[in-house]
């Protein structure tokens, strides 16, 4: 999709690949021997459990939707060179801002409406979130990875104080979240619950935003210049400070939606856990993806195949569904490692 | 310890920065080496001292040769290199970093260390307090620091680089006392400098590169005269006067009285109007001030006092892009560091000009990038990044991206690192831009290219303008002199 791909050639992409897969798989098998547990089963009800049947594969798109929505947003931020890694910090933002509106909601009727509201509000509650980041980072100078990291505990604060505090059930605060809404101001779905064809489509047009503001548009290239060289774009006539707010407004913005989206279409009330660590496992998508957009949804499918696929592996072979973390993890490391050798076969010179 | 080094060459890409130099070092003396920037010298010392690596030539050492590619080997032959910038370590003290290097036992000896720290410090008159972190001394004292380690690493061989930049007049004297001391106590010292009156007044023997090779050599007594010429070189065509050149045009750029803080010398209250249609040339040590007069002409630097004015208006404390609004470009010397873009295509660059609208015309920005490339020359296609072109092409590039009418144009070392064809087609470009209107303010490390190019004459010393003539009134040697602080 991009204008000007990148000059790899395909015979060294291939086998970059290979070493990739090759690496991940010798690091996760000694992970399970040392654990004691024999990995073909183990990596065979992986797959079972993410392909197993339709339930299991819409399972799968249902995390795919905020993952990718993390990532699109994601691609902004690291376009112009900024590590929000407060994403994190945004989907909750989204989320405490869509719950809002929809316990206002619950009184008011109109529920297409307030589900729609609800999708608005979760986009400006993560973009106001990233924002915020975004002004430390330009008015204040604190680096947006300390920032967004500091913001993420505010937010992860904020939701607790909320589902024990204000937005308590009736009775007693308890860590399984607020009340649950009716299923007026639930998102529409398919398949008895399992697929919501409203998420897919906002997650599906996420991307082709991205993609098309990225290499099509003045903000994209922009972004790109400034994420190059800051410096230089000044000189060009591009003031930096402007577009990290734009950038980091429209990630927190993605970030938001993927917010809104558990909110109304996965948990339908507020828990404390609300972003399931969406945000981070993107950063890590989108950096498989060499932060580029096409790579990015099929990434993030087969990371969702993967937390989905590992959610069986407690009851069938008594191992720990952080598995899948293994699995993510020792393909973010190899990747790394590929890339970092690649590097120093090129030969860089020696650190002044 | 006795250095001779024999046909040294070191190429970076296509430039020579050494040039097959032969220089003999006797033990116990302090030997100069003077040239401008670019000369070669400090390639040539970091060759010595295991910083980089010679592409070819010998080092003997005593007269054996020696093969090393790193500071440490270099360091335990017996030569050492005070940098320019201390490589030490900030938030330590003064005694921590003393002990780096020195300490390698598993229990640090801090006490011995203090003991032998005072002794030398003492020995050469140095006042280092032990438990000072070191990000709080001056330039100098961290010199004293790095000095006394270095012998106490067991230097033989000392190489100091520009050791008098950013010093106070005190210090320099403890610097030089202390040099004198170890050269009498047999030590081998190469002071690299460009600043002609502090080699003068301390060495026993000069050597002037020049382009990478060994321009002259000389022992004392020194004539200055000599030293100068060698330096600056005398084969300097007679300048041309252009009579559309009378500088009585409208004012482009006025300084008044502006002082700012910056680079290694800052910039003391600057006086300089530019007119229509001038070319300005700046001469001076590297660091003397003309890159921060130009970073504050194009509103990149802020001045401290006094005004500054563009095209009459006073544009005092704006920023970069209220300049760029009134027709001032800035052309950096870093071309990959501040001037484009790397990952970005030309075609990006060019797209990025595109002032109007959402979506951006790629066919468009590409016709752009297709004509630039063609109109200058620049070996690439459309596609290339910018970091893919070779030097020459960069700033062909740049030149390329440069507007169609701007009012004023700020160009650093223009020519830096260009092949003599391309300096020529450059200066073509830029001389078509004058002839319609705009005025070039330019600086340059070559007194030839200012002398060939230039209207009028900046030279700078120190930060402050010492010399402000017109290219018809002045010869080689008067600049050459106000460059070297003696105008």
């Amino acid at each position: 999709m991009s204008l000007f791909p990148e000059s790899t050639p395909p015979k060294e992409l291939l086998l970059r690949v290979l070493f990739i897969a090759g690496g991940v798989f010798c690091l996760t098998s000694l992970v399970l021997l040392v654990a004691g547990a024999p990995p073909w089963p183990a990596f065979y009800h992986l797959f079972l459990g993410a392909f197993g049947s339709w339930s299991k594969l819409a399972q799968v798109l249902m995390v795919w939707i905020p993952l990718t929505l993390c990532a699109c947003g994601l691609l902004y931020s690291f376009r112009i060179g900024l590590w929000n890694i407060g994403v994190e910090g945004q989907v909750v933002a989204g989320a405490i801002a869509s719950t809002a509106v929809l316990r206002f909601g619950v009184e008011a009727g109109a529920p297409f409406l307030m589900i729609v509201l609800a999708f608005a509000a979760g986009m400006l509650g993560g973009s106001a979130w990233a924002i915020l980041a975004g002004f430390l980072k330009t008015k204040g100078g604190v680096n947006e990875i300390f920032g967004g990291l500091g913001l993420n505990f505010v937010a992860q604060g904020i939701t607790l104080w909320l589902i024990f505090g204000p937005w308590k059930r009736p009775g007693v605060g308890s860590m399984s979240g607020t009340e649950l809404f009716p299923e007026s101001l639930w998102l529409p779905t398919l398949l008895s619950g399992k697929i919501s064809p409203v998420g897919l489509a906002v997650t599906v047009l996420a991307l082709v935003v991205a993609t098309w503001v990225l290499n099509r548009t003045r903000l994209g290239l922009a972004l790109k210049g400034i994420g190059s060289n800051a410096r230089a774009a000044y000189i060009h006539g591009l003031n930096p400070n402007t577009y990290f707010i734009i950038a980091m407004g429209m990630a927190g913005g993605c970030a938001g939606l993927a917010g809104a989206f558990q909110v109304t279409g996965v948990y339908h009330r507020l828990i404390p856990v609300i972003s399931s660590n969406y945000g981070y496992l993107a950063l890590l998508v989108v950096m498989l993806a060499n932060y580029r957009a096409w790579g990015s949804p099929w990434i993030a499918f087969f990371f969702a195949c993967l937390n989905v696929g590992s959610i069986q592996l407690p009851i069938v072979l008594k191992l720990d569904s952080s598995l899948s973390g293994i699995i993510q993890g020792a393909l973010v490391l190899t990747t790394l490692l590929v890339y970092g050798l690649r590097r120093k076969a090129k030969g860089e010179e020696r650190p002044a | 310890m006795r250095i001779t080094l024999r046909d040294i060459r070191k190429r970076y890409g296509k430039v020579n920065a050494n040039d097959g130099i032969d220089l003999e070092i006797t033990e116990g003396s302090i030997h100069g080496i003077l040239g401008e920037n670019g000369a070669g010298k400090s390639t040539l010392m970091k060759v010595l001292a295991g910083y980089t690596t010679k592409t070819s030539g010998t080092i003997l050492i005593n007269g054996q040769p020696a093969e090393y590619d790193h500071p440490s080997q270099a360091t335990r032959l017996g030569i050492g290199m005070l940098y320019q910038d201390p490589l030490d370590f900030p938030p330590l003290t003064v005694l921590e970093n003393f002990m780096m290097g020195l300490d390698r036992g598993l229990v640090s000896r801090e006490e011995a260390y203090r003991v032998r720290l005072k002794e030398m410090a003492d020995h050469f008159g140095f006042h280092l307090d032990p438990g000072t972190a070191v990000e709080r001394l001056t330039v100098g004292e961290r010199q004293q620091l790095e000095l006394v380690r270095l012998l106490a690493l067991g230097v033989e061989v000392l190489i100091l680089d520009e050791p008098t930049t950013g010093i106070s007049s005190l210090q320099k004297q403890a610097l030089f006392s202390a040099l004198r001391k170890l050269a009498s106590e047999g030590k081998t010292i190469l002071l690299v400098s460009h600043k002609l009156e502090d080699v003068e007044a301390l060495c026993d023997r000069i050597t002037v590169l020049r382009r990478g090779k060994v321009e002259g050599d000389m022992g004392l007594p020194f004539e200055g005269g000599k030293l100068l010429v060698w330096m600056f070189g005398n084969e300097l065509a007679p300048p041309p006067c252009f009579e559309r050149r009378t500088g009585e045009g409208p004012l482009a750029l006025a300084m008044e009285g502006v002082s700012a803080l910056g680079g290694r010398a800052g910039l003391s209250s600057c006086q300089v109007a530019v007119r229509k249609g001038e070319v300005l040339g700046l001469a001076g040590l590297e660091g003397s001030g003309q890159g921060l007069f130009l970073r504050l002409a194009a509103g990149l630097e802020k001045p401290q006092t006094g005004k500054i004015r563009v095209a009459e208006e006073d544009m005092t404390g704006r920023d970069h892009h209220a300049y760029r609004a009134k027709g001032v470009t800035f052309l950096p010397a870093g071309r990959l560091e501040e001037g484009l873009m790397p990952g970005l295509t030309i075609t990006e660059h060019f797209a990025l000009q595109q002032q109007k609208g959402v979506v951006i015309h790629w066919p468009k920005a590409w016709d752009r990038a297709q004509q630039g490339i063609e109109r200058f020359r620049i070996r690439g296609n459309p596609f290339s990044a910018a970091e893919s072109l070779s030097g020459g092409n960069q700033q062909r590039l740049l030149l390329a991206l440069l507007p169609d009418n701007p009012l004023l144009l700020l160009l650093e070392h223009p020519t830096r690192g260009l092949d003599m064809d391309s300096v020529r087609w450059v200066w073509e470009k830029l001389t078509a831009y004058a002839v319609q209107g705009t005025s070039i303010v330019f600086s340059s490390a070559e007194l030839d290219e200012i002398f060939q190019m230039a209207d009028r004459i900046l030279v700078f010393f120190n930060g402050v303008v010492v010399k402000d003539v017109r290219t018809c009134d002045t010869t080689v040697e008067e600049l050459a002199k106000a460059i070297a602080g003696k105008g």
